[in-house]
């Protein structure tokens, strides 16, 4: 089903209402493995809302999400196995409170970790059982991990992780002793931990004070340059700019115009476009 | 009398083996079922705020709640002297039970009530936690009780510590009912003594004096505990 030219996410037709008011109205868009896709618009057109359907944050009220060949927004799959592939950056960083960095980075795929390997040991003991009683054994799964290995691995990983951007002597202090810049660089190795497929921003440096956009912008430019695929909502139109390999201008619960960067920043079609980027350019 | 023959007397009878074994058997008493009562009110506390505060889509957390209104409204309607009673003398001769100890009784009694008043206190803790940190949670993939039970309320339980331990004091206050069930409670042994010596002052007074001591014990505990759990908004983690 996954051959190199299908989109990693499929929109088909998403709609989104907030009780009666439609906030999105009938978007299709194919995102492709690779592309770093900025969303760009006026406050309140509905790109916080259109990034958080595309892991049903928030749940669709019409349309599909496909992700990795399954309509994520059918309420009947499992979308925690789905969000496990799709980071999360948020403006608010959001780290959790009572754990320190280095848990906060390893909680979930030590988490996952274990799950499977309980998971995969049930699973052999009832087929133990039923081997007893047949002549032709089934074959065990092969369990080569134990629970302290997992634990282990994600810490070495997690090392990495903060090596990588340079803070590993913050790994056992709590979030609340860090910089803005800090916490956000944090936020985005947790979500890398668990080697999403995609990452979703949403304003990831709108918090920050003015000498910490630049240190949290350079690691998702590396990202990128990585072949990283994103999604990215940003008032940084500079950044936008530089990084995006296509760019959504959304207004009236849609998008009302797409391009290369080119397109969009130089030539811009849409009225709506040109007037929103008079404003802010 | 003057008062230190008076306490004379009161400390004689009560260093007496008899009173003794009986004032210490109440007094383990009030703090088993304090304890316990607190503990099986945060579980069942806990397990009500998160109904409270979980999303309504579908219809069990519907019932859920209803239920848990019904539940609040009964243990907070009603004072704990009436619901031991009709715990003990009502409710467990109607279902036919035979040889319960009133201690288990006061101890299911007091954890029930609790619960109740619990659930209002962790409601709002839960609530005081950012939205964020669940949002966070979910974004990795982390389901919402997972998220709930390793996240949120611990730091729902660190921003009510001292609500807890208001929790905590009022019930080793509402022991003193526990004789109305033939439990063996501080009032035991010193109602006793004041009946045979005819003095009710020394003995009264020092049961008022012993739940102080108890309510401050407890307040220092409790301000130890917020200490040590408000380590995560320190400089270093253990320091
Ligand atoms: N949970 C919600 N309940 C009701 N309305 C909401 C909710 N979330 C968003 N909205 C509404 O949906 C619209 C789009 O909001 P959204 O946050 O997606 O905009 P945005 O483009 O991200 O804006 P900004 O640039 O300010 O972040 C707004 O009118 C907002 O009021
Ligand atoms: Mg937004």
């Amino acid at each position: 089903m996954n051959s190199e030219n299908q989109p990693l996410i499929s929109v088909k037709n998403l709609t989104k209402k907030f009780d009666d008011t439609t906030v999105l109205e009938n978007i299709s868009i194919d995102i492709y493995k690779g592309e770093k896709v900025v969303v760009i618009g006026p406050s309140g057109s509905g790109k916080s809302t259109f990034l958080r359907c595309l892991n049903c944050m928030e749940d669709p009220s019409g349309g599909s999400i496909i992700f990795d060949g399954v309509d994520i927004a059918d309420m009947k799959v499992d979308i925690n196995k789905h969000r496990e592939h799709i980071g999360m950056v948020f403006q608010q960083f959001n780290l959790f409170n009572n754990k320190t960095i280095i848990r906060n980075i390893t909680l979930a795929p030590v988490y996952f970790g274990i799950k499977r390997l309980r998971a995969a040991k049930c699973k052999n003991f009832f087929t133990k059982i039923e081997n007893i009683f047949k002549k032709n054994k089934k074959p065990l799964i092969e369990i080569n991990t134990t629970e302290k290995q997992i634990k282990e691995e994600a810490d070495k990983k997690a090392m990495a992780l903060l090596h990588r951007i340079g803070l590993e002597d913050k790994a056992n202090v709590y979030p609340s002793t860090l910089s803005g810049g800090q916490k956000q660089r944090v936020a985005i190795v947790r979500a890398l931990a668990m080697n999403p497929k995609v990452m979703l921003f949403d304003e990831p440096t709108s918090a920050l004070d003015p000498e910490m956009v630049g240190e949290v912008l350079d690691l998702i430019k590396e990202l990128a340059n990585e072949g990283m695929t994103m999604v990215i909502v940003t008032h940084e139109m500079g950044f936008a700019r530089e990084i995006a390999t296509r760019v959504l201008f959304m207004a009236d619960k849609g998008i009302a115009e797409q391009g290369t960067p080119e397109e969009i920043f130089e030539h811009p079609q849409n009225p709506r476009t040109i007037q929103f980027l008079n404003a802010v350019l | 009398m003057n008062w230190a023959s008076k306490w004379e007397v009161f400390w004689q009878t009560l260093s007496g083996e008899f009173y003794r074994n009986l004032f210490f058997e109440g007094l383990l008493n009030t703090i088993k079922i304090a304890v316990i009562g607190l503990i099986i009110g945060i579980v069942i506390g806990t397990i009500i705020a998160v109904v409270k505060v979980m999303p309504k889509y579908k219809a069990l957390p519907r019932v859920l709640d209803k239920i848990c209104e019904v539940y609040v409204a009964l243990f907070r309607g009603t004072p704990m002297v009436v619901q031991l009673l009709v715990a003990y003398y009502v409710l467990l001769p109607a279902l036919g039970v035979k040889g319960v100890e009133a201690v288990k009784v006061g101890v299911i009694v007091f954890g029930m009530n609790s619960g109740a008043y619990v659930s209002e206190i962790m409601r709002s803790g839960i609530n005081s936690v950012d939205k964020g940190q669940m949002e966070a949670g979910r974004a990795l993939g982390l389901g919402y009780a997972v998220t709930m039970l390793k996240i949120v309320i611990p730091q729902a339980v660190k921003n009510i510590l001292p609500t807890l331990g208001n929790e905590f004091i009022t019930l080793i206050k509402e022991t003193s009912v526990l004789s109305f069930i033939t439990v063996y409670d501080l009032y035991t042994a010193l109602g006793a003594i004041g009946s045979k010596n005819y003095d009710k002052v020394m003995p009264y007074l020092f049961m008022a004096a012993i739940y102080i001591v108890l309510v401050l014990i407890i307040t220092f505990m409790i301000k130890g505990l917020e200490k040590v759990m408000a380590k995560s908004d320190r400089k270093k983690a253990g320091i």
